[in-house]
């Protein structure tokens, strides 16, 4: 970057930032929670990003980090008294880091859409052993517990409210991107990037790409369940559902809603997609007590939905944020 | 059913009674697997085209009920999926097509939802005799359900030997533009196969559909045991996803004696990992050179 577009990218960090910082202020509860949540999904997409948008492999397991690291801040809440945040992260980046481990050791042995598919396959995997072990993981009801303080022992403890849980989770999202930023800069990333264009001329340099690869799901998963005990402290409980590859298939089309290779555009991808679901999902009852349709009410708004996501991958390929920049060039 | 016994009750019977029944049962499930994945596989052998939305088709067959209907009506609507979503994406990163497809699922499961409800329908068999086979009383329907995939597998691939599309369509297979430069009208033919695989995941939930029973989320199951037999029996290899549906559903009704059948499905999570490992091109194709 020339010295002129890093001052402007860091001006325009600094006021989207600012003004993430500011947003609940003028925003009811509910949509505070949602900010979060958004963010909160963004980071999960953010973290495939690397994969899919860097290394060029598409990831359809993804609800295996996030579901394991939501699992794994579950532990640690409902083991240690009082239920420790610092303890819960630990627990949750550990338990998504032994399975991308695991899942990425299998699952870069093959490309392409072999890739994507075994990744969907391992993270059902872990659906089925998280759904039927009852003892363990409360099968179908999952878990409940009670959302820790922010605290450091012996100096402060502070208990969440939404307002400073929103910005905790913004903390700990901008930090995962400055950092998921700094990693796809690096030489690192640079491999990673040139195993996309060109797997075959990488491996001729030198450069071992599985092991390469396999760093890549790592970092990858790690990002994936840190969102995981985001949203386990948000909600409060950890439940089998967001280990189903739903969740998964949602996060690819956060990717690609948002444009992939852009770190940025997968939360937005997120933030569009979710903003849009919550609009359909109240469009259809109101334009049903306009026209004085019932029947209308029950439309279902994912129909839609799926269609604006089908035109967008065969229109706009690139994304809102591919899309966006290709006007602004114009 | 003979699959949902409890653990401590195996040993009731004689262990090799139990091991023949589930055999049988295992190749009836293995038949309607290998019907779903072949329809899979086509389409992906011939199109590059991974078809996420297979298990809605399978779902949609199932609550229409009337197999030669529900393989016309679903056939129709997977040309006009194809017509519509997949063929602007010729060309294009096969992948587009996982994420296509997986759009379509969703307006797929999210009409049946809505048009059906969220209940499960039971729908009953179309003749409900039964012979006796040890302690248990099998019905004939499940061995006709067997019989009938091997029938509809038997004509896809007489079909694609000896008809002229099914060379048309093993040429295009084989290189796609040499294809299209011979005239074989490929576009057209991709919409038919497309259209097949679809009619044959119809076919399949119309067979199935009386066994458990008819709900939205049916298709997800399947599509990810589809999915896991096309692997193992390599990508895009008509006869390796027949060996390998049958042989995934007997390892799993094999298993089915010992643990629970939402468990079972471990093992067959296990055969993909260790075919992974050993053989990724797949169990039941030749050693690639």
């Amino acid at each position: 970057m020339t010295p002129r577009r890093t001052r402007i990218y860091w001006t325009a960090f600094a006021v989207i930032l600012a003004l993430l910082i500011v947003a609940p202020f003028g925003l009811p509860e509910f949509w505070r929670r949602f900010l979060t949540e958004i963010l909160i999904w963004g980071l999960l997409a953010m973290s495939s990003d690397i994969l899919i948008g860097y290394t060029g492999m598409v990831s359809f397991g993804h609800s295996a980090f996030f579901g394991l690291g939501m699992y794994g801040a579950a532990a640690a809440l409902l083991t240690s008294r009082p239920p420790s945040l610092w303890l819960a992260l630990l627990y949750g980046l550990i338990a998504a880091a032994a399975v991308a481990a695991f899942v990425a050791y299998f699952s870069t042995r093959l490309r392409d859409i072999y890739f994507a598919i075994t990744t969907l396959i391992f993270s059902q995997i872990f659906y089925v052993i998280i759904f039927t072990w009852t003892d363990v993981t409360g099968g179908e009801n999952g878990l409940a517990f009670s959302r820790p303080a922010l605290a450091i022992p012996g100096l402060f403890s502070f208990p969440f409210t939404t307002l400073t849980l929103y910005w905790f989770v913004l903390a700990v999202v901008t930090a995962s991107y400055l950092l998921l930023r700094r990693i796809t800069r690096s030489p690192f990333g640079m491999v990673l990037q040139s195993i996309r264009e060109n797997e075959a001329r990488t491996r001729a340099i030198g450069y071992p790409v599985e092991r390469y690869k396999i760093v890549a799901v790592m970092f990858s998963g790690l990002f994936a369940g840190l969102a995981g005990v985001l949203y386990a402290v948000q909600n409060r409980f950890a439940a089998p559902d967001f280990v189903f590859f739903v969740v998964s298939g949602e996060t690819v089309i956060y990717n690609i809603m948002g444009g992939i290779g852009t770190l940025v555009g997968p939360i937005v991808g997120a933030a569009a997609f979710l903003l849009l679901r919550e609009g359909l999902s109240r469009l259809f009852p109101y334009l049903a007590s306009v026209v004085a349709l019932p029947g209308l009410a029950e439309f279902p708004y994912l129909i839609p939905l799926g269609v604006i996501f089908i035109a967008m991958v065969i229109f706009m390929p690139q994304g809102l944020l591919g899309f966006a920049r290709r006007r602004l060039n114009e | 059913m003979p699959t949902t016994r409890s653990f401590t009750s195996i040993w009731e019977y004689d262990l090799l009674e139990q091991i023949l029944i589930q055999t049988i049962n295992g190749i009836v499930v293995g038949m309607i697997l290998a019907l779903v994945a072949s329809g899979l596989t086509l389409i992906f052998g011939i199109m590059d085209v991974v078809n996420f939305a297979h298990g809605e088709l399978f779902m949609l067959g199932a609550y229409v009920g009337v197999v030669t209907l529900a393989t016309l009506v679903v056939a129709a609507l997977g040309a006009a999926i194809h017509v519509t979503t997949l063929r602007p994406l010729l060309g294009r990163d096969p992948l587009n097509t996982i994420l296509v497809t997986f759009g379509v699922s969703l307006v797929l499961q999210n009409y049946a939802l809505w048009q059906f409800g969220p209940v499960a329908r039971k729908i009953n068999e179309p003749f409900v005799g039964h012979f006796n086979l040890f302690y248990l009383e099998y019905p004939w329907y499940r061995l006709m359900i067997a019989l009938l995939s091997a029938a509809i597998i038997g004509a896809l691939w007489l079909f694609l030997k000896y008809s002229t599309y099914g060379v048309w369509i093993r040429a295009t297979t084989q290189d796609r533009v040499m294809a299209q430069a011979m005239g074989i009208p490929v576009p057209r033919l991709l919409t038919l196969v497309f259209a097949i695989g679809s009619g044959m995941a119809a076919a399949s939930g119309v067979l199935f559909g009386p066994l458990v029973g008819v709900n939205h989320a049916m298709g997800l199951d399947w599509v990810l045991k589809a999915f896991i037999v096309v692997v193992v029996g390599g990508m895009g290899n008509l006869v390796g996803s027949i060996a390998a549906a049958i042989f995934i559903s007997l390892t799993e009704s094999y298993a089915s004696l010992w643990v629970s059948p939402s468990q079972a499905i471990i093992v067959s999570f296990v055969v993909l990992i260790l075919t992974l490992l050993l053989r990724p091109t797949g169990l039941f194709v030749p050693t690639p050179k």
